[in-house]
């Protein structure tokens, strides 16, 4: 079914428990899933089911007890802090519900610097950043202080961060969960035009609207995947 | 490692958290400027104590002739050694290098001195121009001796403060002409003697004037000698006695003196009496220094609290540079360099205020037991030494806890 194109994300059998004291909550029991390239996931699921903590493993940020993970072909295994850096740098995006800017970097240095880490040299850093901006439309908002931003502008500077360093993967989670229902939309459109570049992405949503607009939804449910289905993509600018 | 990229990381941090980087520079300045000011005033408390505590040079070695004991060379025993103008040439040329000042001496214990209707009996003291360091007499009004006045043996005198009080009162003495045994001198200065009344009642001339006005030809009645300063005493009893030995060999060689002759030349070291002193200073100076480190180490361990507050502060920062591919080693560094570069700046601003403090107001402390409060160079290199140091130690801990902190769990608490 998937011959044609790259697997970009394989999962195997992935475990894992959260220890508190002496009791251990299960959180994840075994999730088997693929990602090809250029994809565009939904993961849902009520709260508490574990979705960000599977996002939260597929960033590399955690860890899973047991089972396998291949990024790229890259088998994710037993990474020391500096190679999980690394790949994170490389290989990964990452959006939040609460942005994650640095308050006191102006919309143009948040989105450098992941650059930065890459040992780029400042002014390729500050024109490649530049053309981000561009590209998510608040070229003239560069020198801004993330609290001179909307919700949604501040989204855009972390969807501008997130692909600065031309990532394989962009993750995201309840990236739109801090914005009202238009300026989400135009989030999503926005979304949706980078997937239709080729970019793979997955987002952790629990809105069924949200959800409808990928292109495939994932339903986690105590720990296991419950369903698995693809969908007709909705149009995010049509709601616009 | 400290990378020009990361340099400007760093300077625009430190640019845009003002208050931050004002409140951590604030500790360490404020206690590199107070390191400074007690070891200038620890400075000073020497200056003051080496000046309360004798009338002479604490170093100096005085030698003056006796008879001799030993029969020697033909000389019968029992006779009157008497030293010569080139007796004193043979030591200042033969080891100058080891000496620091060097007088000889010729005296009249009891000179009549008269002024209009003042008269008086000092002692008249013919002597060389470095005697006043030997004896620390301080000019107070005019000059002391100088080479020149030695070389045409001038007929001019240096009074004591006493004996200007006696015989001029509340004038001024400089210029005037005296007569000491029944000969016109001209007062060119006067001076005080932290010896006392004592040793302010004396009245100093040129030594080849005493020599020619007293029909010495040229003998002279003594001499003295200083070493340069050594900060410990060990060493500077040893330098000394060694330096004694010499002058005694040297000068029983050429007077034809028995070499186990112990009363023909007499040596007095000052140094044995002064051991008290070096060792008051010294224990003075450890005290100084460790108060200043101490007041140093509050200094850092102030720092070391208020980066290990700024990165729990930044805790979420750090979390998303992290997630963003910043190794922790890269955290460390950034930690590190950021403490190092705000304490040597603040530090170096209290060491620069501490010492333009010192220089300024410095000169004019005079209390009994603090004179001119000021800091040496190497002082102030071993400060700056001590200040990177602070800087890297006041930034290890925080940074050890900035680069363990886990990005998720950074970045879950809001
Ligand atoms: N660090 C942790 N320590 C202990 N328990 C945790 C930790 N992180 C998550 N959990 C627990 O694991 C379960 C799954 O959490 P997770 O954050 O993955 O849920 P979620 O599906 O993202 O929920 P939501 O929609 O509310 O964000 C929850 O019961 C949560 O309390
Ligand atoms: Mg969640």
């Amino acid at each position: 079914m998937y011959s044609n194109t790259t697997m970009m994300i394989e999962i195997k059998d992935l475990h894992k428990s959260y220890k508190m004291g002496k009791n251990s909550l299960h959180v994840l029991k075994g999730i088997n899933f693929n990602v090809k390239e250029g994809e565009l996931v939904a993961i849902m699921g009520s709260s508490g089911s574990g979705k960000s903590t599977l996002l939260n493993i597929l960033g590399m940020l955690d860890e899973a007890d047991e089972g396998s993970y291949t990024l790229d072909g890259v088998p994710i295994k037993n990474l020391n802090e500096k190679l999980a850096a690394q790949y994170r740098n490389k290989f990964l995006g990452f959006i939040f519900q609460s942005f994650n800017l640095i308050n006191y970097k102006s919309a143009l240095d948040n989105v450098a610097l992941p650059l930065y880490y890459q040992g780029m040299k400042r002014a390729e850093r500050m024109e490649r950043s530049m053309a981000y901006l561009e590209k998510v439309g608040l070229a003239k908002w560069a020198s801004h202080k993330p609290n001179e931003l909307s919700g949604g502008q501040k989204q855009r500077v972390a969807i501008a961060r997130a692909l600065a360093s031309d990532p394989k993967v962009l993750l995201a989670d309840e990236l739109t969960g801090a914005l009202d229902s238009t300026t989400s939309y135009e989030i999503m459109d926005l979304i949706q035009q980078i997937n239709d570049e080729g970019r793979t992405i997955l987002v952790v949503t629990h809105e069924e609207d949200i959800a409808h607009m990928t292109k495939r939804i994932v339903n986690l449910k105590d720990g296991v995947i419950i369903d698995d289905k693809f969908v007709n993509q909705v149009r995010a600018i049509q709601n616009v | 490692m400290f990378s020009l990229e990361r340099w400007q990381e760093i300077f625009e941090t430190i640019s845009k958290n003002k208050l931050r980087t004002f409140l951590t520079g604030f500790s360490v300045g404020s206690g590199i400027f107070i390191l400074v000011i007690l070891l200038g005033v620890s400075v000073g408390f020497q200056n003051g104590i080496e000046n309360q505590f004798q009338g002479d040079a604490e170093n100096i070695i005085n030698i003056y002739p006796g008879e001799t004991s030993i029969e020697y060379q033909g000389f019968n025993e029992g006779r009157r050694i008497q030293l010569k103008n080139d007796d004193f040439d043979l030591i200042t040329k033969g080891i100058s290098n080891e000496i620091e000042f060097s007088s000889s001496m010729y005296q009249i214990f009891a000179g009549l001195i008269t002024y209009k209707n003042e008269s008086g009996s000092y002692r008249v003291e013919g002597v060389m121009p470095d005697y006043q360091f030997l004896e620390k007499a301080d000019i107070i009004e005019g000059r002391f001796i100088n080479a020149n006045d030695l070389k045409v043996s001038e007929k001019y005198v240096v009074i004591g403060n006493r004996v200007k009080k006696d015989l001029f009162k509340n004038g001024s003495p400089i210029g005037k002409q005296i007569k000491i045994s029944g000969l016109n001198f001209k007062v060119i200065g006067v001076y005080t003697d932290p010896g006392g009344d004592r040793e302010e009642g004396r009245v100093y001339v040129p030594l080849s004037t005493a020599q020619i006005v007293f029909g010495a030809g040229t003998d002279i009645r003594s001499m003295g000698f200083t070493l340069p300063k050594e900060d410990n005493y060990d060493l500077a009893l040893k330098e000394s006695s060694a330096f004694a030995a010499k002058i005694e060999q040297l000068l029983k060689k050429k007077l034809q003196i028995a070499p186990l002759d112990e009363s023909a030349i007499n040596i007095s070291n000052n140094i044995e009496n002064t051991k008290e002193i070096y060792l008051l200073i010294s224990a003075m100076r450890v005290f100084f220094w460790g108060v200043g480190i101490a007041t140093l180490l509050a200094g850092i361990i102030g720092v070391s609290n208020i980066m290990l507050i700024i990165v729990k502060e930044r805790t979420k920062e750090i979390g998303i540079r992290k997630a963003l591919g910043a190794e922790p080693l890269s955290i460390v560094a950034m930690i590190l360099h950021e403490s190092i570069f705000v304490t040597a700046i603040s530090g170096l601003l209290g060491l620069i205020f501490g010492l333009i403090l010192l220089e300024v107001v410095g000169p004019y402390i005079e209390l009994d037991f603090i004179r001119n409060p000021s800091v040496n160079f190497n002082i102030a290199v071993s400060t700056l030494v001590l200040l990177i140091a602070a800087g890297a130690i006041a930034g290890f801990f925080p940074a050890w806890r900035g680069a363990k902190i886990k990005p998720i769990d950074a970045l879950r608490d809001e």
